[in-house]
């Protein structure tokens, strides 16, 4: 097994390599003097030359890459033009904001998604079954960002139990909460439906299979045969799709954070595209994808120790 | 051990009028139309048929495990007691303890995520009462007693680890290990080299002998049969074509379907004995029958058949000292010489 | 050769006849098709069927409720016609999916068929590419494309695009490395038939049915991509009419007109599951056919 960890984080390793390439000429490709791009609004010349320089912009691009490389290597992404802030200060206070609302949103989407999806498969055809999947495919096919405005409308206009917008930190833990659960539930609610149809096809595969019928044959009970047989098998696809729906709930969470005002990665996403601020929106893309391709990794990981045929190699065939 | 329970001449597994139906998509299949058959204590009992016959579906009746797409009527008795009419829970008691079953495909039929020890150890908890401990150690006998070697070590090991035969032994294992009445074995051998066969067959062989158990052997291969059945049951499209002792069937086959079995059996015996020379085939393909049939269901594939054939499906009769087959034209290859000669 | 051939692709009218009726037991996937269908010709039909133009403003009804003489749906914050603006907008969303996906099928699945037949050296390197393509979630992606190809719906319809390319080579290509095992693969290569033949004559036929359960996924999933981007102002620009912008516009009057915001959403909720109902029946019904 350790084998088969190293080879996939050094295709991990590679991947990112190219993705950082991929972003370097990315930001390169914008149109403008990058220079200008780069510095805040009605830079005086020698402003220029100095970014110019800073950014080492009159050498060949690939020392142009090293450099930036380098740069980020130590932490240094740069600074916004807009805030004077560093970028890596920025992203560092807002990455914990878009992960709690990821987490939640994803303990959301399994609490609904597993045991439901578990049970449409064990009564599968029923009237129970068939809600079960209808409500997850209305739940796929409903724009999340809409589902965000109805809520906003149900809960915060007309009920007002739950403010509409806005983010208070995890210091006041009550506040952060009732912030938070909108956002986080129309994320989940998506998520949820995800995983409910992979965990009831997974499910229904296992159930299928020829194991079970020689558990059954064996006098197994049912709660053992479909708990303990047919779950074990199904947790490992389940747990593979959830490492590959991360980067929905990354984009998702662009979308919600932009709706319910939540100051986290991925509204400064959409605030540096429309305010021009190039080096944060670089530093966001370069640390969003650089995450999500440990977090695949991770997830490879995962399904390596769930799966017997990997974690002991095989002896005869 | 043996079993003590069975009163002598009292059948240890008696089938009654068995019949499965399945509600598909494009309507109704027979897949098992009145199938009657004994079983007695320590015995071997052949259930032989081309695929598609209905002889797994027989065992798969027996321990109540259709799919709920089927319907079933008929009577099976387990010393003497009904166990037709019973619900799942009762069955489940009986399942894995006094009737088990191996299957056909090893590769398939133990869970990938477990390992070979847990899954013995599992029946042993749940019908013994079993602690982990206890479960563990009788499983190391048990796999002991099915011949892998090193069985102290291979008790932790998965499934994909093992090779075919050694898993259809640890399947083997799993089923006596409760020391049942009862084993189905649904073509055990089939998925198996030639030569792991003949080890399988051996263990069950021996096993039988120790243990006591009475054995229905689910197979098409006749080769198995002789080997290992002491009473063979032939099916065709759901229906008993003949029954009787191995040797009497195998000598002088009454129905023409177990003829034309036989003769498609490569023998190198008789091959050099110039009493076959060439192997015979039986044109056609077993039908799926979906209304009972209204003539004989072997009719259309039959050398013998008549207008008699088409009249109705003929009952199953003793045709000869100890054998009964569903023909009414029962008898030897000799007939179908007088008939050719007649024509 | 040529019965090898008709073995592997069933003689297409009687496959067609069967699946159509299996199809039609099943109602939920009838009314998805319906449901495409009513969007497809709305989209077509759509100047005919508005009943005013889109962007014909009336300052003197604004945020109308729905229900207002003249205004079957209501109005917007500048007074258009809600009805003439979800009817139009039909257009810019659906041939933002479909762009999106024609874009994507046409790019991915040769370039998959190749990976797969040939492997060599295009396999893995068209891995890497696709793994370095997938490490950027979608939206990222989209709003960075947008950032260097500048907001309009073509624009968006390649960001959409590019997101879609790698499930269509992964599909492509895994058909293709399993068919190429195929008998018949074997007996054309065996036979002298050149490349372009075996591909695209005896494979593609045979890879049709898991690409078009794709499409009926790619599709609603781009329509709702661009929804977002057009949401964000990295789609359709204002003023043309287009689901997405009118949400955005809607959002800062929820409370006053509720329906303005609703409407919207709803027109693309049941698009996207009119799409996915249609998909799921239509996997259904193949992939029976595929096990059997």
């Amino acid at each position: 097994m350790k084998w088969y960890i190293a080879r996939r984080a050094g295709a991990s390793l590679l991947t990112l390599f190219i993705a950082t390439i991929v972003v370097f000429i990315g930001v390169r490709a914008l149109p403008g003097d990058p220079a200008i791009a780069l510095s805040a609004e009605n830079p005086s010349p020698k402003v220029i030359q100095a970014i110019r320089h800073e950014y080492a912009l009159d050498k060949p691009l690939p020392v142009q890459y090293l450099a930036w490389l380098d740069h980020a290597l130590h932490g240094n992404l740069g600074t916004s033009p807009k805030t004077g802030l560093p970028v890596a200060q920025t992203l560092a206070e807002r990455i914990p904001i878009t992960l709690e609302l990821t987490v939640l949103a994803m303990i959301i989407a399994v609490a609904i998604g597993l045991p439901v999806g578990i049970l449409a498969a064990v009564k599968r055809g029923s009237l129970a079954d068939y809600l079960a999947s209808t409500t997850a495919l209305a739940g796929l096919s409903v724009p999340h960002f809409w589902l965000g405005i109805l809520f906003i409308l149900a809960f915060a206009v007309d009920l007002q139990w739950l403010p509409a917008s806005g983010f208070v930190p995890l210091t006041d833990p009550t506040a952060n909460l009732t912030h938070m659960i909108m956002p986080a539930a129309v994320l989940g609610i998506g998520l949820a439906a995800v995983v409910m149809r992979q965990m009831r096809s997974a499910m229904l595969e296992s159930l299928g299979a020829d194991y079970i019928r020689t558990a059954r044959a064996k006098g197994m009970s049912e709660g053992t045969v479909i708990g303990m047989h047919a779950l074990r098998n199904s947790l490992i696809t389940v747990v593979t799709v959830l490492g590959l729906q991360l980067g929905v709930l990354i984009s998702g969470a662009v979308i919600t954070e932009q709706i319910f005002v939540i100051p986290g990665i991925g509204k400064l996403t959409i605030d540096s595209v429309f305010s021009r601020d190039y080096p944060t929106l670089q530093g966001v893309i370069l640390i969003t994808a650089t995450g999500y391709i440990l977090a695949n990794l991770l997830t490879d990981v995962a399904y390596s120790l769930l799966n017997p045929r990997i974690r002991v190699s095989g002896g005869a065939a | 051990m043996t079993q003590t329970m069975t009163q002598p001449g009292q059948p240890r597994l008696e089938v009654q009028d068995l019949r499965v139906r399945f509600d598909t998509d494009e309507g109704s299949v027979l897949a098992v139309n009145g199938v009657s058959f004994t079983l007695g204590a320590g015995e071997v009992l052949a259930l032989v048929g081309e695929s598609g016959c209905g002889k797994s579906m027989t065992a798969m009746a027996t321990l109540g495990l259709l799919p709920p797409t089927a319907t079933r009527t008929g009577s099976i008795r387990l010393e003497g007691e009904e166990i037709g009419g019973l619900g799942q829970r009762e069955l489940r008691r009986i399942r894995g303890r006094e009737i088990s079953m191996i299957f056909q495909e090893p590769m398939t039929s133990l869970n990938p995520v477990f390992t070979v020890g847990h899954q013995i150890g599992e029946v042993l908890r749940r019908h013994e009462g079993m602690t982990r401990k206890q479960a563990r150690a009788r499983a190391v006998e048990l796999l002991d007693l099915v011949r892998i070697p090193a069985a102290a070590t291979r008790i932790d090991e998965y499934p994909h680890q093992m090779s075919g035969g050694m898993r259809q032994r640890v399947m083997i294992a799993m089923a006596v290990a409760c020391n049942p009445k009862v084993l189905l074995a649904d073509e055990p051998t089939t998925a198996l080299d030639v030569t792991i066969q003949a080890q399988i067959l051996d263990i069950m062989r021996d096993l039988r002998q120790e243990l006591g158990t009475s054995v229905v052997m689910i197979t098409h291969d006749l080769g198995v049969v002789a080997d290992i059945a002491d009473r063979v049951v032939v099916m065709y499209a759901g229906h008993v074509a003949e029954t009787g002792t191995v040797d009497a069937v195998f000598a002088n086959p009454q129905h023409p379907y177990t003829l034309g079995l036989l003769g498609s059996v490569p023998r190198p015996d008789l091959v050099l004995a110039d009493a076959q020379d060439r192997l015979t085939e039986i044109p056609g393909v077993v039908p799926t029958l979906r209304q009972p049939p209204t003539a004989c269901v072997f009719a259309p594939r039959c050398p013998r058949a008549d207008q008699t054939c088409l009249a109705r499906m003929p009952e199953l009769t003793e045709t000869a000292p100890g054998q009964r087959a569903a023909c009414v034209h029962p008898g030897p290859a000799e007939a179908e010489q007088k008939e050719a000669m007649r024509v | 050769m040529s019965s090898i051939a008709a073995t592997a692709t069933v003689a297409p009218a009687r496959r067609g006849s069967r699946l159509r009726r299996r199809f039609a037991r099943r109602p939920v996937a009838v009314v998805g098709l319906v449901g495409v269908c009513i969007v497809v010709l709305v989209a077509l039909f759509a100047p005919l069927i508005a009943p005013y133009s889109p962007n014909a403003s009336d300052y003197h009804a604004i945020l109308k409720p729905p229900g207002t003489s003249g205004h079957l749906l209501g109005t917007d914050d500048v007074g258009r016609d809600l009805f003439s603006r979800l009817v139009v907008g039909t257009r810019a969303s659906l041939t933002a999916g479909v762009l999106a996906t024609v874009l994507a099928v046409v790019v991915a699945v040769p370039l998959g068929m190749i990976a797969g037949y040939y492997r060599g050296w295009v396999d893995p390197v068209l891995s890497r590419i696709t793994d370095v393509v997938l490490s950027f979630p979608f939206l990222i992606l989209a709003v960075g494309l947008a950032a260097i190809l500048g907001p309009s719906l073509v624009n968006a319809a390649i960001a959409l695009a590019v997101a879609q390319v790698p499930m269509f080579v992964r599909i492509a290509r895994g058909e293709v490395l399993s068919l190429r095992e195929q008998e018949y693969v074997q007996a054309a290569v065996v036979n002298g038939a050149p490349t372009r033949v075996i591909l695209f004559r005896h494979m593609l036929p045979n890879i049709l049915s898991p690409l078009v359960v794709q499409v009926t996924v790619a599709i609603p999933a781009a329509i709702i991509g661009a929804a977002v981007l057009s949401f964000l102002g990295l789609g359709v620009q204002p003023p043309t009419a287009a689901w997405g912008t009118m949400l955005s516009e809607a959002q800062q009057y929820v409370s006053q007109a509720p329906w303005f915001a609703l409407l919207p959403g709803l027109a693309i909720a049941l698009t996207t599951l009119s799409f996915n109902l249609f998909g799921d029946g239509l996997r259904d019904v193949l992939d029976v056919r595929m096990r059997s």
